[in-house]
């Protein structure tokens, strides 16, 4: 398949490179369309991969590259169920997104996340699994989780201790601050910075450049570099279900839910 | 170190160059909120803008209730 048009997003495969497009108003939420979406997309990394030597993923929407889970579609059915069933819902809905995220993580070719305006929760998320990350001068990183009374339940805490030292991370997850490009190339969370609107173009150059090497050491390079940290994704599953059950989570999304402000949970 | 008066008055170019507005329509006790008809997403954006511009890191926290354009010029006085 060289291309597919989903629901939410998009892929096309040219001169070896697959772009894999989101395009989901607001803002690139993740819920079940995104999610359907994206399984097929790591369903299809199998074949893609005798084709291709590197995946761009990017944003359609000038709002962000993703603003993280879908907030309200999760409130609304959480609302429809209680108790057990509510617990094996969520659980099932994280489990699957930790399938889509692992498959990507390990992705038999060179990653790219070419990220703009807003990186947050999920979308940030989503970002940290691939292997490089270029970014538009105006992008902003933010784990907010703990303003709902979470922690980022898609792979964060994980595969930013991967990447970074404690500090940083310890930073993002409990002050829920936002961080700029360049905060965030100094940390160690993005590999180049791009003018303003550029981040696709030097996504595309970084993976002209890629399709130099021989793609089987590219891809050894990358097992050797970049394990997933299995253990710690598990037990963050468990944490994350275990959080989401206490009213303070339904709350906090309530308060999210209902109000009328893009980002309600920033100043 | 530049004065509250300048800073002040370079938050004000800076949010009527980027959201189109004349420079004369704003004042440093506007509600920019208000004034420039934006919500927080926007408002990021002009935070952003605000930490390039000055080459400062503002948290998002420090900038809690702030809404503004003198108090927010106090906030990126403090991290000159």
């Amino acid at each position: 398949m060289k291309t597919f048009q989903g629901k939410t997003l998009s892929w096309r495969i040219a001169d070896g490179v697959i772009e894999l497009t989101l395009d989901h108003a607001p803002c690139n939420e993740i819920g079940l369309a995104m999610l359907a979406d994206l399984e097929q997309f790591v369903a299809a990394l199998g074949t893609l991969k005798d084709e291709a030597h590197a995946l761009i993923i990017f944003s359609a929407r000038s709002e962000g590259f993703c603003a993280g889970g879908d907030l309200r579609e999760l409130f609304r059915l959480s609302q429809e169920v209680t108790g057990a069933e509510r617990l094996s819902g969520l659980r099932n809905f994280i489990e699957r997104i930790h399938r889509v995220m692992n498959a990507l993580d390990e992705a038999p070719f060179t990653t790219i996340a070419a990220v703009n305006g807003l990186t947050f929760g999920g979308g940030f998320e989503l970002a940290l699994t691939c292997d490089l990350i270029v970014a538009d001068k105006m992008a902003r990183f933010c784990f907010p989780e703990l303003r709902l009374g979470l922690i980022p339940g898609f792979g964060g805490i994980p595969r930013l201790k991967r990447d970074l030292g404690n500090a940083v991370v310890r930073d993002l997850i409990l002050t829920g601050r936002s961080i700029n490009a360049a905060k965030a190339q100094s940390a160690g969370i993005v590999s180049q910075v791009a003018a303003e609107g550029d981040s696709l173009r030097v996504a595309r150059e970084t993976a002209a450049q890629l399709k130099k090497f021989d793609q089987n050491t590219a891809l050894a390079a990358k097992r050797f570099i970049k394990q997933i940290p299995h253990e710690e994704l598990r037990r963050e599953i468990d944490i994350f279900c275990e959080l989401f059950m206490r009213p303070a989570v339904e709350k906090g999304l309530r308060k999210f839910v209902e109000s009328k402000d893009a980002l309600p949970y920033l100043p | 170190m530049s004065s509250l008066q300048s800073t002040t008055e370079e938050v004000l170019r800076l949010a009527a160059e980027h959201f189109k507005v004349p420079r004369e329509q704003l004042a440093p006790d506007d509600d920019f909120f208000k004034k420039l008809g934006i919500n927080s997403l926007q408002a990021l954006d002009l935070l952003t803008r605000i930490e390039h511009h000055f080459k400062i890191e503002l948290p998002d926290y420090e900038l809690q209730g702030v809404s503004d354009f003198r108090t927010l010029a106090e906030r990126i006085q403090l991290r000159l």
